[in-house]
């Protein structure tokens, strides 16, 4: 472990006053260009250099009591990994980060640092709160690039075996702190590589694939096993695991995988596709490299529409804009810009970009011929009263329809909870959303099950279920040391 | 990897393969199937299982050789690999005691209802076979049904062997003299399904279909395999893939398994032209 600084002034940081601090500006992230990068599937933001590095983490005060990393669901020590940034120690830096985050490259880029620690950031009520995510990213780059990954040193092996279901970004976290406290580790995977959402659902764009292996080669460094292609619920039960494997306990983080769709007519017409479904063909299965380098088929539609207004649905548009034969993506929201649940940051890539966002708007029927859709009828809508979730519900406007010309639709207005496991498991508890019940440890029902992230609170973010998972891992821990 | 042990050239374009998948093989029953993957480029497809070998560890899949991912199975051999074979997948089939089971195979669907009439046969039930092809020397799997069907049926489209013409028509008559049956179960081509369902809901004569819709992952994951039962939306991966028959909106699934035939069309002769090349090659290094 890295020893925390006991008096940062002390230990050789620049002697600035914090008022002194507050005036350096905040560093802004370098970019692809817009029209650029709408062409191609390469990372948008390009990181901080070096400098640019040290320079942002002098701006971090080093509050006595840091309210940063309250607002961090796996409680990274920031500004002590910031104290290092910014003295040039980005080694150090690197080991504090992973004391308490496994995916430090992964969380820097798709964590929502503006909802999180950024935003109860002390500076952040006067000037631009310290930009943690960037140096998060920044830090675990090098560390990556440098090709100095440190290995903890693991404890003796404590004899216990912990199977972990799903190798998303729950389960990653929760093997990673298990392996790290002694126990053997497997991971089953259902697909054939692990990293879930992180390679399935988030694009290479935004999330590079190489960044995700790295990070799962370090679990298999810290003696983490991965098993691909097996599907707990089908290739072997929970109760199998347990019974006649010899696993102690197990940790499920399937995931939120059953994909809505609308109910309205015309929604099997070829050309509606579930967001799940068109992500996974373009990143999963590198369909965006169709037909040379690839075998998955995607869509080859001029115009797209995704319905929906998250960051999977931001997530689909841009991909689908930077298909080569793709000249025209829309974003179709029933409510406001200010409802949007996508992060401000993806709704501005969106925009720079060219994506049209179609606000107020809500798709009522898919139109096609011979079986394949040729347009979406919508019509306008406009906000009413408050709903049960706080945000104003949208009303339709009477004869505000119109009919929008596109090959190709993306439902992405959310997913249900997989109910895979729930039904191959007899005695555990959901909800009637399907969600596994699960406290706040994650400890479900069953003696020596738990559970954690999506698949427990629905579809949400990658670090809410990495929290989940490390919570799961301590209780897990605790439960596996004091069995007999 | 998943080895290869044993391929057969059987007929037009139907090979059978005998495959190393142990943890697929512990859990296998009757009318499930697997998801494989050839290679690091390659697409995931569905086949359903046709036999497995719990001793050996091995599965038995006949697939048809049609587009780009099946022509290069098609070119494997024993001792190569698969990069993937997942599952099983999907719910196996009900299999009831006291019950005549009438199952009904047309071309290598033959090879997907061959567990199942097993299954049956194996808990006591009647079970009569109805498999077909385009002429004697495209039949596969008879000796395989022989073995297990109290009764096997033959029909060929141009007479050469059994009954000339279709598998309905053997049903149709057996409809007609209202021979006994109580379940009756189709796998083929969509038209073959939809003809045996059409054919027996007049009698209601319970009918089970199993489908093949256009599938990825078969978790139940992404949609793409929804087919329309009795009005509701189904995933054939995990809700099916069998489904009753006088339900299923088979013209639905006829046009869903077109969605990607445009790209298919682009991938195959884009895999032809390489072939071909290569071809040239070794030709002219020869």
């Amino acid at each position: 472990m890295v020893s925390d600084p006991v008096n940062p002034e002390a230990e050789g940081r620049k002697k600035l006053s914090n008022k002194e601090r507050m005036k350096i500006p905040r560093h802004p992230m370098p970019e692809q260009d817009p029209l650029a990068r709408a062409q191609n599937f390469l990372e948008v933001p390009l990181g901080y250099t070096p400098q640019m590095a040290v320079e942002e983490a002098e701006r971090c005060i080093q509050c006595k009591n840091p309210k940063c990393m309250e607002g961090c669901p796996v409680n990274v020590k920031i500004p002590q990994f910031i104290f290092h940034v910014a003295l040039g120690n980005f080694e150090l830096a690197a080991q504090k980060l992973k004391e308490t985050n496994a995916l430090p490259a992964v969380c820097g880029r798709v964590c929502p640092q503006e909802e999180q620690c950024e935003a109860v950031c002390t500076i952040g009520g006067k000037v631009e709160p310290v930009a943690i995510g960037r140096l998060e990213r920044f830090v675990a780059d090098w560390e990556r690039a440098s090709g100095k990954v440190s290995l903890p040193t693991l404890p003796p092996s404590t004899g216990k075996k912990i199977a972990v279901i799903g190798a998303g970004p729950a389960g990653l976290t929760c093997a990673g702190d298990l392996a790290k406290l002694g126990h053997s580790v497997t991971i089953f995977e259902a697909l054939h590589k692990p990293g879930g959402v992180l390679v399935y659902g988030i694009p290479e764009f935004r999330l590079p694939k190489q960044i995700v292996d790295a990070e799962v080669d370090y679990l298999k460094k810290i003696g983490v096993r991965i098993e691909c292609d097996f599907v707990v619920g089908m290739t072997r039960t929970i109760d199998e695991l347990m019974s006649e494997d010899g696993f102690d306990a197990v940790f499920i983080g399937t995931g939120a995988g059953l994909p809505y769709f609308m109910g309205i007519p015309g929604e099997n017409l070829n050309g509606v596709y579930s967001a799940n479904e068109f992500l996974t063909r373009v990143n999963l299965m590198k369909g965006f490299e169709f037909p040379n380098h690839s075998d998955t088929p995607v869509p080859m539609a001029k115009h797209v529409a995704v319905i929906g207004g998250g960051n999977t649905a931001m997530d689909a548009a841009r991909t689908a804009l930077r298909l080569p034969w793709t000249e025209k993506a829309y974003i179709v929201y029933r409510r406001s810009h200010v409802e949007m649940p996508a992060r401000k940051e993806e709704i501005h890539h969106g925009e720079q970009e060219g994506i049209e966002f179609l606000l107020l708007t809500n798709p009522t029927r898919f139109l096609g011929a011979n079986g394949w859709l040729n347009g979406m009828e919508c019509q306008k809508m406009e906000l009413g009263e408050p709903d049960a979730s706080g945000r104003r519900k949208p009303v339709p406007i009477a004869g505000s329809e119109f009919t929008l010309e596109v090959e190709a639709a993306i439902v992405a207005t959310g997913n249900g909870s997989n109910p895979l496991i729930n039904k191959t498991t007899p005695g555990l508890a959901s909800n009637k959303y399907g969600n596994i019940i699960a406290d706040e440890t994650g400890k479900t029902s069953r003696e020596g099950v738990w559970a954690g992230g999506d698949i427990v609170i629905g579809a949400a973010t990658v670090i809410k279920a990495m929290g989940a998972g490390k919570k799961a891992a301590a209780a897990i821990h605790d439960y596996v040391m004091s069995k007999k | 990897m998943y080895p290869i042990l044993e391929k057969n050239d059987l007929a037009a374009k139907v090979y059978r393969y005998v495959i190393e998948a142990p943890a697929v093989v512990k859990k296998a029953r009757a009318g499930q199937f697997v998801i494989l993957r050839l290679c690091e480029d390659g697409e995931r497809i569905p086949i359903t299982l046709a036999d497995w070998d719990i001793a050996r560890g091995t599965i038995t899949l006949y697939v048809q050789a049609v587009g780009k991912t099946t022509t290069m199975m098609s070119m494997m051999k024993a001792g190569d690999s698969l990069l993937d074979v997942v599952g099983p997948f999907g719910i196996p089939s009900h299999v009831e005691k006291g019950k005549t089971f009438v199952a009904v195979g047309g071309g290598f669907g033959i090879a997907a209802i061959h567990p199942i009439v097993r299954a049956h046969k194996q808990i006591g039930n009647k079970t009569i076979s109805i498999i077909g092809s385009r002429s004697k020397e495209l039949l596969i799997m008879e000796d395989e049904m022989r073995a297990i069907s109290d009764e096997v049926r033959i029909a060929t489209d141009d007479g050469s062997y059994g009954t000339k013409g279709f598998v309905t028509t053997i049903l149709q008559s057996m409809l007609e003299k209202k021979e006994p049956m109580d379940v009756v179960l189709a796998i083929g081509p969509v038209v073959m399904m939809k003809a045996v369902s059409d054919l027996t809901k007049p009698y209601g004569v319970q009918t089970l279909v199993s489908l093949n819709p256009i599938m990825m992952d078969g978790t139940g994951m992404c949609g793409a395999c929804r087919v329309i039962v009795g009005d509701k939306m189904k995933f054939a991966c995990v809700d099916g893939p069998e489904f009753d028959g006088h339900m299923v909106d088979f013209p639905l699934l006829t046009a869903r398994q077109k969605m990607y035939s445009p790209q298919e069309k682009i991938s195959m002769e884009i895999f032809n032209k390489i072939c071909q090349a290569q071809e040239h090659r070794e030709t002219a290094a020869w």
